[in-house]
């Protein structure tokens, strides 16, 4: 397919060159095969200076979506239910106040019983406030697409509550000059712990509901297959992704896409082995569909058949990488311990030394990490591990190991195996990246066979639910006294 | 020869006839046996359904009356002197073949080998 090649080279050289030169400016029908085309191309890349790339230009826009939409939300929400709960706090108190304003001479009397139900109220409404402080004035721990079902429910009935509340108060008290101030104030305690009933309602439609375990959710993510499984209850879909990737930031493994080159240069070298050259010329589009249909075909049946050695070389090269690392991390384990007998603690009766010599811990992470520097950074090189780590992240956790008395080994365990997200810098977090893709609707709840993924921007994890069986389970009674034994026979005799 | 409680148990069997001889004070027979019903059936190495509980020939001494009578190691004892042996303790077993004023045993024994040469004869004719 000698065509298309030259009309790809010709785009890219006009790209890079501002002068456009007349033998690329036209497809020539007949191709004139420049033979030095391999040394004059340059391959495009990604990103130049001056230019962004797609990736960039996602990052940005959800970055200003994110800052502006959460922000708008989150002071929405939060001037919302700051209104409901004044309105609902000082309902009880108006409906207390209202009456001594009004009609205050045609009011009977409180008496006793009377002023022992204000007692009542007050201490009622102070447990509903300290009760929604605990519950709902909480800081957010996530944003999630859609409005939170039960909340905006919860919100309705409290509204809708107070408001037949006020229907009642205004046409039968508030018309008619109710004189029966008791009656009053226990229409008024009525409506606190009708209010303590709907929190008590709240707690369990918020918090209780989904503690009983229901599905148990399949966690993988797509890059390298690593796998979690965490048991939830009755959630919704958005609410699930919540807590799917809390816990992903501490159980799985930081995502390393240095340790993903190999498997893509395998690949490329099987797609590179075949080429399939179209002898016949341009046909139709019937003929070309069918053209490619048996090209393809063809290029399977002949990948299939060609005696392929890259097998070989995986396991050669695995066996060598393993022996590469085994050999660096040796000469690591020595390199710290060795840095580590150089300094100790300085003990009390030596307070009387210099002070140039006693030093505080940085200063100590400092004099002990260039014996350890190059070792450290030739490991982290093999393992592929060496962007995660900076100089400065290394010394820091260097003194920090110093000054809680750890050993070497411990000190080491961080770069030996790689950790769950949280263990790394912010800046691999992505905590405002994460997009959830589901063909139901996220505010539906989880069924048996959901399936749906998060994604983030260089990878995304794959999760399917299946419900807990159901387990049925009987009872056996054993009497201690039937633990009886016998031995085994086998005699012989002769006869 | 396997067998089901509860069914008739059927066999080709061999009658064999020993005489006992004397050896000192006592009379011997000549081989050893093993198994029954208050025994452990699945150590017995001869039989071929590890949950018979019959008796079985574990021993068989050369020269000595049960082998001129014909008996082979692994037979399964079947009848004592028309006295059952499928269903019997080790020792009633013992008692049954040494009584001490019998000097002749007659046994049914049955042995794989008999069912087969029984069939391979029948297929001839």
């Amino acid at each position: 397919m000698a065509e298309p090649v030259q009309a790809e080279i010709s785009m890219e050289e006009l790209a890079l060159n501002s002068e456009p030169s007349e033998q690329h400016s036209s497809l020539p029908a007949q191709p004139r095969q420049d033979d030095n085309w391999g040394e004059t191309t340059t391959a495009v890349t990604g990103t130049s200076e001056h230019s962004l790339s797609q990736e960039d230009i996602v990052r940005i826009s959800k970055d200003l979506d994110d800052s502006v939409g959460l922000d708008c939300k989150r002071y929405l929400n939060v001037a919302l239910s700051v209104i409901l709960g004044l309105v609902v706090f000082l309902t009880p108190l108006a409906f207390l106040i209202l009456p001594h304003l009004l009609w205050p001479d045609r009011l009977r009397a409180c008496g006793t019983a009377c002023e022992g139900l204000y007692i009542s109220v007050a201490f009622k409404l102070l447990i509903l406030l300290l009760a929604v402080w605990a519950l709902f004035f909480r800081p957010p721990r996530a944003g999630l697409p859609r409005i939170f079902v039960f909340r905006a429910l919860l919100a309705t009935l409290v509204l809708l509550f107070v408001l037949s509340y006020w229907l009642f108060y205004g046409v039968r008290i508030l018309d008619s000059q109710d004189e029966d101030y008791q009656g009053i104030v226990q229409y008024a305690v009525s409506l606190v712990d009708a209010l303590l009933f709907i929190h008590y309602l709240a707690i369990v439609l918020l918090e209780l509901r989904q503690l009983q375990p229901f599905f148990s959710l399949c966690v993988t993510r797509s890059t390298d297959g690593a796998t979690q499984h965490y048991n939830l209850g009755q959630l919704s879909i958005q609410r699930a992704a919540v807590v799917i990737l809390e816990n992903y930031y501490k159980d799985f493994p930081v995502h390393n896409p240095a340790m993903l080159t190999a498997s893509k240069s395998r690949a490329a070298k099987h797609l590179a082995g075949l080429k399939v050259y179209n002898v016949d010329g341009p046909g139709g589009n019937n003929a070309a569909a069918g053209i490619a249909q048996s090209q393809s075909r063809a290029m399977i049946a002949a990948a299939a058949r060609r005696r392929d050695s890259s097998h070989n070389d995986l396991y050669y090269e695995e066996a060598e990488h393993e022996r590469r690392v085994r050999k660096r991390k040796a000469r690591l384990v020595v390199a710290v311990e060795e840095a580590f007998t150089h300094i100790r603690r300085m003990q009390e009766e030596e307070k009387k030394k210099a002070p140039g010599d006693v030093m505080d811990p940085r200063e100590a992470a400092q004099a002990i990490f260039p014996s350890m520097a190059r070792a450290l950074q030739k490991y982290l090189r093999t393992t592929r591990q060496q962007h995660l780590h900076s100089m400065e992240s290394i010394q820091q956790h260097l003194a920090f190991c110093i000054t809680n008395n750890m050993t070497p080994k411990a000190f080491l365990e961080s770069y030996l195996t790689t950790g769950p997200t949280l263990q790394y810098g912010k800046d691999r977090w992505l905590a405002r990246q994460w997009t959830l893709i589901s063909e139901a609707s996220v505010t539906s709840g989880l069924k048996d066979g959901t399936i749906f993924l998060l994604k983030c921007i260089d990878f995304s994890l794959v999760v399917t639910t299946k419900k807990i069986p159901y387990i049925k389970l009987d009872e056996e009674f054993i009497d201690p006294k039937s633990h009886k034994f016998v031995l085994r026979l086998q005699s012989e005799t002769s006869v | 020869m396997s067998f089901i409680p509860g069914q008739p148990v059927s066999a080709v069997v061999q009658r064999i006839e020993i005489h006992k001889l004397y050896e000192g004070d006592n009379l011997i027979l000549g081989f050893s046996i093993g198994g029954g019903i208050d025994q452990d059936p699945t150590q017995n190495p001869f039989s071929e359904d590890k949950t018979d509980k019959g008796i079985y020939v574990t021993r068989v001494s050369k020269g000595g009356p049960a082998e001129v009578a014909g008996l082979r190691l692994g037979d399964k004892i079947m009848q004592v002197n028309g006295w059952d042996m499928t269903m019997v303790t080790h020792d009633q077993a013992r008692k049954k073949l040494t009584k001490k004023n019998e000097d002749v045993v007659r046994l049914l024994v049955t042995r794989k080998s008999l069912e087969e040469t029984v069939r391979q004869s029948m297929m001839q004719h």
